[in-house]
């Protein structure tokens, strides 16, 4: 039997955006607060346990499965690998790249860790999920009686702000029949221009909130080259502090989650307009024209 | 012509007309580019070499003849014992057509099933549109009282959410708020019919059992039995009730096809007929105990009741004179009610008819193949007549399974011999009859190939059985079912002896009026 109160959260946001380091250091965080972890990387290439099993990458339940034979001959055991602090780690990996259907692979690894108990005697189950929700398998977590809260780790990007928006939707299709809730966003500073005004804005059109900004620090990198979290490497840094305060966060947001109200693509448009992220057509062909007149007078004298 | 109105041959006497036996021949000759019947002859003899057996068991990548089906076939079966209930399938729709036949090809009735007609644009832009017209469709034209929904294939792929689905499709009226929707996620590609049935089960009742709303009403006297997947459903869930009912004990059959697939010829078409009541389904949570009679079927469910807080017990398709002592001890325990003067009677005379035979039965030995349940309750009576299980095999027996079936045959000087293949399919076992013969084969339809290649002659036992009739209708549980398995079993041996012994002058000397 799981917990009574098990809290099942996901991490989403576009690829290479930090969801990876961002989730395992907060996890790494929330131990403190004596929480029993299990973190299920949902993404084929298998990071998202590596700082906290200080490994390259793990064994992923699809590569174990396809070794063994099928599904059905693996034991819970044989997937779930102990990390820092006693956090249980699982990754459901996936094919490589121009074949077969990684979002079928969430689903299974998911069906199986449920069969087999793995969210058994744990407080948080943790999904860090690959990329945009792509199609039905990457939404998997977030189905009904799965992850309660949703977190988006975005930056000031365009393209981030974009996916976040998109993430949104997905959330919105699930949270209607189901439990879902989008739980805030996830700032991860990329040093653009007005960034935090820009995610807060943007948490605000959604109908959310932005529940942390993480500031950018070398330390993460020193501390990922190591392959370990900050809270492990440098515990004492500011940046292990931020971490920490984003778990407490987290930790105090437990049915705080709502639905979201993602926005038009024009909506989003005119919203980076404003911040001055983006030009309006007008501005953009008025800039073109100055250049090439200014390069015409130069080859003129 | 051979063929006339006047006098229509059919198939059997056709195709062996001249003109069709020379339309063959130049069909083998000016199409086909065969090899040889002499190579032919060759490689079907060097296929039942030692040298085979080694090759066909290290084969890794491909099946031939699983003795399974796919998931939402047992799926339908499950959701077709209760009251009034039409499957759903979620998906494409010829997954559908064959999940309805392969079902009516053994049990002569129709099977009542529709289909979500998922096609192209559901794969890509996700199946909820399906779910929410075809639930309306279905309600409306079919007037079922529940719709049990599970997947093909295709659905599962692309990762449709069925709880989800089904909570939109009811927001948008597609069927009233409180109508009875539950559903199991059924992908083909995993796991087996049985595996199917359990999901199912679950899935029907997780929607009563999970609602209910007060867990705290006092637990009754009476006793659920969930049959699991079984070919002779028709007899078993009858004699499980009559049973019952000489002892005095309250049953729910949970999934009773019993009637749905046995509906009388009276003129009276019924499109759903029989099934447990959705009113005895919903009650059944508070009954005191669950009684699963397929241990491999119900996994899933008997966890899932055993955390409702009943009291649980399984079997292994409890076969002959041990396994219904047993099955009938955790009834009396259970109900604290004696063991009834009839049935003991019954088992004397079991017994008695088991000795009056023993000498035929005696040191025969057998290979089994089918479910997994199946294959131990069968071979724990063999083992009881006194004949010789040798080659049970399971294509859906996990390592579990082996070491359980190595269990149940230890300890007899009958089991010895006997050895469990699990996740094996027909072809292994067509290499082991070659090598390692047996005198009967015991399973279903699929063996008439094995017993044309080897000429072991087949006793037809257990799903499927398409080529002959209405055994269905007859139990194998209980000491009567117990009975009739062994008059099944004593009727091929009578009939294979009178076969070998019917050459006049020459076998007749064992051709006996007496046997």
């Amino acid at each position: 039997m799981t917990k009574p109160g098990l809290r099942q959260i996901a991490f989403y946001g576009k690829g290479g955006i930090g969801k990876s380091t961002t989730s395992q250091n907060t996890l790494a965080a929330l131990v403190e607060l004596e929480q029993k972890i299990l973190i299920v990387g949902c993404d084929p290439k298998a990071d998202s346990t590596r700082l906290i099993l200080h490994a390259k990458a793990q064994d992923t339940v699809l590569h174990l499965a396809a070794e063994a034979g099928s599904v059905e001959d693996l034991e819970l055991e044989d997937v779930v690998k102990i990390g820092y602090k006693d956090i249980k780690c699982v990754e459901s990996g996936g094919p490589e790249p121009g074949v077969g259907c990684a979002g079928r692979g969430v689903i299974t690894a998911i069906n199986f860790l449920e069969e087999n108990g793995a969210y058994e005697d744990v407080d948080y189950v943790s999904y860090d999920v690959l990329g945009d929700v792509v199609c039905g398998g990457f939404a998997m977590p977030i189905r009904e009686n799965k992850a309660q809260e949703i977190y988006i780790v975005m930056s000031g990007e365009m393209m981030a702000l974009y996916a976040a928006n998109n993430i949104s939707k997905g959330i919105l299709k699930y949270a209607n029949s189901g439990g879902v809730r989008l739980g805030g966003l996830i700032c991860n500073e990329r040093q653009t221009d007005k960034e935090v005004d820009l995610a807060d804005a943007l948490a605000k059109r959604l109908g959310t909130k932005l529940i942390h900004f993480v500031p950018r620090d070398n330390i993460v990198q020193h501390a990922e080259l190591r392959r370990m979290t900050v809270i492990e490497y440098a515990p004492d840094s500011k940046q292990a502090d931020e971490y920490r305060q984003l778990a407490n966060k987290i930790h105090n947001n437990k049915g705080q989650g709502v639905i979201p109200t993602p926005i038009s693509m024009e909506e989003l448009e005119e919203m980076l307009m404003d911040f001055g992220i983006m030009k309006s057509d007008e501005q953009a062909l008025a800039e073109l024209e100055a250049k090439e007149a200014a390069k015409a007078a130069a080859a003129g004298a | 012509m051979s063929q006339s109105a006047d006098k229509v041959l059919d198939h059997f006497t056709l195709f062996h007309q001249p003109e069709y036996r020379a339309l063959f021949e130049r069909k083998k000759k000016d199409f086909e580019f065969g090899h040889s019947d002499e190579k032919v002859a060759e490689v079907s003899e060097w296929t039942k070499s030692k040298e085979y057996l080694e090759k066909n068991f290290a084969r890794e990548a491909i099946t031939i003849n699983p003795t399974k089906a796919c998931q939402p076939i047992g799926a339908m079966y499950a959701a077709q014992g209760f009251e009034g209930t039409l499957p759903f399938v979620h998906g494409s729709q010829g997954c559908v057509a064959y999940f309805r036949t392969h079902l009516t090809r053994h049990f002569k009735e129709p099977n009542n099933a529709v289909s979500s007609s998922m096609t192209e644009d559901a794969a890509v832009f996700g199946g909820l549109n399906n779910m929410i017209d075809g639930l309306a469709n279905a309600y409306a034209l079919y007037k079922p009282k529940m719709i049990a929904v599970m997947t093909t294939c295709m659905a599962e792929v692309i990762g449709d959410d069925l709880g989800g689905f089904i909570t939109n499709a009811k927001n948008k009226e597609s069927v009233p708020q409180e109508f009875p929707v539950p559903y199991a996620h059924t992908p083909s590609f995993v796991g087996s019919h049985i595996v199917g049935y359990d999901n199912m089960m679950k899935g029907i009742l997780s929607y009563f059992w999970d609602k209910a709303e007060d867990y705290s009403v006092e637990k009754t006297q009476a006793i659920n039995i969930i049959p699991g997947f079984d070919g002779y459903a028709v007899g078993n869930n009858r004699e499980l009730k009559r049973i019952a009912a000489q002892f005095g004990i309250d049953v729910t059959i949970l999934s009773d096809v019993s009637d749905v697939f046995d509906t009388p010829g009276d003129g009276e078409y019924r499109m759903y007929d029989g099934g447990t009541t959705l009113e005895a389904t919903k009650q059944a949570l508070h009954a005191k105990a669950t009684i699963s009679m397929q241990e491999y079927n119900t996994n899933q469910t008997l966890q899932f009741v055993k955390e409702k807080g009943q009291e649980v017990a399984k079997f292994n398709y409890p076969l002959g004179v041990t396994a219904t002592d047993d099955l009938l001890l955790k009834l009396a325990e259970l109900s604290g009610k004696a063991i009834p003067d009839s049935l003991k009677l019954e088992r004397g005379r079991l017994v008695d008819a088991i000795a009056d035979s023993h000498a035929h039965l005696h040191g025969k030995r057998f290979a089994i193949y089918g479910d997994p349940d199946f294959c131990l309750g069968m071979a724990r009576f063999l083992l009881e007549l006194g004949a010789e299980p040798v080659h049970i095999l399971s294509t859906s027996g996990s390592k579990k399974w082996e070491k359980q079936v190595a269990k149940a045959v230890e300890g007899s000087p009958f089991g010895a011999a006997a050895k469990a293949y699990g996740g094996k399919d027909l072809w292994h076992l067509r290499s082991l009859l070659f090598n390692e013969p047996v005198d009967y084969i015991i399973g279903n339809s699929y063996g008439k190939y094995l017993e044309r290649d080897t000429k072991i002659p087949l006793i037809r036992l257990t799903y499927p059985i398409f080529d002959r009739h209405h055994h269905h209708r007859y139990p194998s549980w209980g000491y009567q079912g117990a009975l009739n398995v062994l008059v099944r079993i004593l009727d091929r041996i009578f009939e294979d002896m009178d076969a070998n012994t019917s050459v006049v002058g020459v076998t007749d000397i064992s051709f006996d009026l007496v046997r």
